[in-house]
């Protein structure tokens, strides 16, 4: 456990991506496979189902470091993160237990206290608290909490593991993909420079858009694009291999069981095919409202009437591999031809569906249907160029999403609570209202969207002017006016205002308007379809 | 009986007639230590301990008008009797003592326990009433032996010499930028100041503080980009002001650097707890030393400080500072900042 603590503290110390890589990859270098593989698991964002209850584990820290309940939440304020408020409160180790692997940590210390009774699992964790030194207890809590965040992207794991090995990192970061036990064999097949290692349920790393923030006439000439509607549904890759289905989702989870339509179309298709594109609710040739899917997505027992009333497609827009070949070098256009003919042969019956494209001749073009995306369900364009191949992660280039036009709302600062993470102790969590009458409504909450010295600011101001506080949320001045932008607004029979907006964030700080010039409910209303 | 109240203008004794760190310009000022956030200008007689007085002058000016005391004498203000006792703090850091028909009240000031060559250790004073600062008022504050922060530092040093990177340490200009200094292994390379920092470590070796020799970073020759370590203020992080050292690693020295979410919001290369204050055990021991039987809790996590003690039994109250209604619960001080700011 020593030297993985070690490399989360280096990891932890540095800003410089040159460092993080050089100690990971130190750290891949040295540590036995069987270590190596739980470093791989947790560091790439995989971590165990909730082991223990988070009131537990706050009662039983509080107790082992003798204060008390309201004092350890003051304490988890200031720092806002569970693991380290923990690790900060405990005592010192009056001296630390023997050395132990960090695979012997997890297999026989952690896992084990899955399903126990509170009071044996309360029993392990103080043992292992007064084992650990405070650098390993820290790590430790954060394998309890589950929050085992580093600073380390996947990308940057993957390039020290590529370094470490010699292997690849596109190699790399396709045998991360999928469902793989850490185990040590498992470790040894990821270095391992021998490719012939497939693996029938591996999908490969989705390619990813970046935003189109200049006009698009600075992609050049419209004839070497293809534009395709940006559908706002699941990304998924559906992969039929040796006769049998896997549907993952872009965040590497099995959706298998979830949308039986798609995999009874998918078993249609020829063996070693594998497609890309968007899970939706789609009825005839159009989309249904995100809101639809919502009632799809975790459910596993899925009703005679949810399938009739949402049924979900895969709308297609990309052939990864076709006859066990990958196809990714290849150019979109021949890609995008092979998956027409491919699924023109397929009797999918409407399961299957490509995705259609928007015809460009001219940029005008695009920036017209830009406009009416809303219309056909869809929240923007995807322009794509026809020569790209299919690539690894999100790049710059070839691949460009262009969403419609945000809504935007001018709203007045209402609540604030204090954030967590590097926003600890600072109110970075608000809540915004708009007016009814005399009155403001809360309709949005948004964490997002302004720079650090603005956040400074507001959390000079809230703190200036709070009205009242409820445990961490304080009521403030209704002073600040906010522009918020949003991707969507939907009736909510939740909400007291009636509607729920997707994606909210601050996109300015409207110091020019005075509260009582904000918008009203009435306006944020008119904002819904029909 | 109160021999202190809160006013418009802060700590006020009626008797003596002075105020305890006025917020604003008063007749007479009992000043504990020379921070930005205890002395206000323009008051028409400051009195503060004799080893304070040097760099109460370089943050007021030459001509002000202070009056020196040293540690531990008394005298007679108004029939108050007054006196100062070092609060290891900074240079010159003081407990204001006063008492008035038999009752005694000690304010603390900003103070630390931990041993600090750059000025008097704390003394803890007896008292009835005890106003105490509250800073680093959690129990998630605990300091690492402070020795080792140091021993740390030096080694980061090393190793950015190693990599051929120039180290750019932040603390406040006045204290924390001393006792670094006082921390330093002068046989690792050269060490550079920040103009702000030289002012005031000019004052402290004019005060007979025995400090490594340093370089203002003005004078900075070529061969020292790489080696040297530049002690500076934090609000020069980001400055154009950095641009000079070329390659360099930034760190900061404060208490705050104990919360990984604190250091992070910086975005500097390493942060090391290195406090000023008085850890939550510390001011509890302290508060302990002094038998006070009233405890006033005042500069920081005053609501936690006073509920715990209450639970414990003992009669604490809050008392207000004037940044605002509470004073913000972490007051991290930002980028610019008054450099020479209290942490």
């Amino acid at each position: 456990m020593r030297s993985f603590a070690r490399l989360y503290a280096a990891l932890d110390e540095t800003t410089a991506t040159n460092e993080k890589v050089a100690a990971l990859a130190d750290y891949f270098r040295s540590a036995p496979p069987e270590d190596a593989a739980w470093a791989v698991h947790f560091l790439t964002g995989r971590r165990p189902k909730r082991l223990v209850s988070a009131p537990d584990l706050r009662r039983w820290a509080a107790d082992e470091a003798g204060v008390p309940e309201w004092l350890f939440e003051e304490s988890y304020q200031a720092v806002g993160d569970l693991a380290e408020t923990i690790t900060l409160l405990l005592p010192e180790p009056a001296e630390s237990g023997e050395e132990r692997a960090l695979a012997w940590w997890v297999e026989e210390r952690l896992l084990p206290l899955r399903g126990q009774d509170p009071s044996v699992q309360r029993e392990e964790m103080v043992r292992a608290w007064r084992e650990l030194d405070r650098r390993a207890r820290f790590v430790w809590n954060k394998l309890i909490t589950g929050a085992f965040r580093v600073g380390a992207s996947v990308r940057l794991v993957e390039r020290a593991l590529a370094q470490a090995s010699g292997v690849e990192e596109g190699a790399i970061s396709h045998r991360l993909m999928g469902g793989w036990e850490p185990t040590p064999e498992f470790f040894r097949r990821l270095v391992s420079v021998d490719v012939s290692d497939a693996d029938v349920s591996r999908p490969y790393p989705f390619y990813l858009a970046y935003s189109l923030e200049a006009e698009p006439e600075s992609l050049g000439d419209p004839a070497e694009w293809l534009a395709e509607w940006k559908w706002d549904g699941i990304r998924a890759q559906l992969i039929r291999r040796t006769g049998r289905t896997f549907l993952w989702s872009r965040g590497e989870e099995l959706l298998n069981g979830r949308f039986p339509e798609v995999e009874e179309a998918a078993a249609l298709l020829p063996d070693g095919s594998v497609l890309d594109g968007e899970l939706l609710p789609w009825l005839g040739e159009a989309p249904l409202p995100f809101a639809q899917l919502q009632r799809r997505i975790g459910r596993t027992t899925l009703s005679r009437k949810v399938l009739a009333e949402v049924p979900e497609v895969l709308v297609a827009y990309d052939l990864l591999e076709e006859s066990g070949e990958d196809l990714r070098p290849l150019a979109l256009s021949e890609r995008r031809g092979r998956l027409l003919a491919l699924l023109a042969r397929t009797p999918s019956a409407g399961r299957l569906v490509l995705s259609p494209t928007v015809e460009l001749p001219d940029w005008a073009a695009a920036v017209d249907a830009r406009h009416r995306a809303r219309e056909v369900g869809a929240e923007g364009l995807m322009l794509k160029r026809g020569a790209s191949g299919y690539g690894i992660g999100r790049r710059r280039g070839d691949w460009w999403k262009w969403k419609v036009e945000p809504y935007s709302v001018d709203a007045v600062l209402m609540y604030a609570q204090p954030g967590s993470g590097r926003r600890a102790g600072l109110f970075t969590d608000y809540t915004f209202g708009v007016w009814d009458g005399e009155q403001l409504v809360a309709f949005a909450k948004a964490y997002s969207g302004l720079t650090d010295g603005e956040i400074r600011k507001v959390d000079a101001f809230v703190r200036r002017n709070t009205i009242e506080k409820h445990g961490p949320v304080r009521v403030v001045k209704p002073e600040l006016v906010f522009e918020l932008a949003f991707e969507g607004i939907q009736r909510s029979t939740r909400h007291k205002s009636g509607v729920a907006v997707r994606f909210p964030r601050m996109i300015r700080w409207r110091t020019d308007k005075p509260a009582s010039q904000a918008d009203t409910l009435a306006m944020v209303r008119g904002m819904l379809a029909d | 009986m109160t021999l202190l109240r809160l006013t418009g203008q802060g700590l006020y004794c009626e008797a003596g007639g002075f105020h305890v760190d006025p917020w604003g310009s008063v007749d007479r000022a009992v000043v504990t230590h020379a921070h930005g956030d205890h002395v206000a200008w323009g008051c028409r007689h400051y009195l503060t301990s004799a080893e304070g007085a040097g760099v109460l002058r370089a943050r007021l000016s030459d001509d002000a008008p202070i009056q020196a005391a040293p540690y531990g004498r008394s005298f007679d203000l108004d029939g108050v009797r007054v006196s100062l006792h070092p609060a290891g703090h900074i240079l010159g850091s003081a407990q204001v003592r006063l008492e008035h028909r038999g009752e005694i009240w000690v304010v603390s000031g900003d103070y630390k326990t931990d041993p600090d060559p750059t000025c008097t250790p704390y003394e803890p004073v007896r008292c009835h009433t005890f106003v105490t600062e509250s800073t680093f008022g959690l129990p998630i504050y605990r300091w690492p032996p402070q020795a080792e922060v140091l021993h740390e530092v030096n080694r980061w040093w090393r190793s950015n010499q190693d990599a051929g990177r120039t180290t750019l340490l932040y603390g406040y200009a006045l204290g924390k930028a001393q006792r670094l200094l006082a921390g330093l292994d002068p046989a690792i390379g050269p060490i550079l100041t920040h103009g702000a920092v030289e002012r005031m470590t000019a004052a402290y070796r004019a005060g007979g503080v025995v400090l490594p020799p340093t370089t203002h970073a003005a004078a900075m020759e070529r061969a020292d980009r790489g080696r040297a370590i530049v002690i500076a203020p934090p609000s020069a992080d980001g400055s154009t002001w950095v641009r000079r050292f070329g390659e360099h690693a930034t760190g900061f020295a404060s208490g705050w650097m104990l919360v990984r979410g604190t250091r992070r919001r910086r975005s500097l290369d390493r942060g090391f707890p290195l406090s000023d204050h008085v850890d939550w055990p510390s001011l509890m021991a302290a508060i302990d030393a002094t038998g006070a039987e009233r405890i006033w809790v005042t500069h920081g996590y005053t609501a936690p400080v006073v509920r715990w003690l209450r639970e414990l039994g003992r009669d604490a109250v809050a008392v207000e500072t004037r940044f605002e209604g509470e004073r913000a619960d972490l007051a991290v001080p930002e980028p610019g900042a008054d450099p020479s700011e209290a942490e």
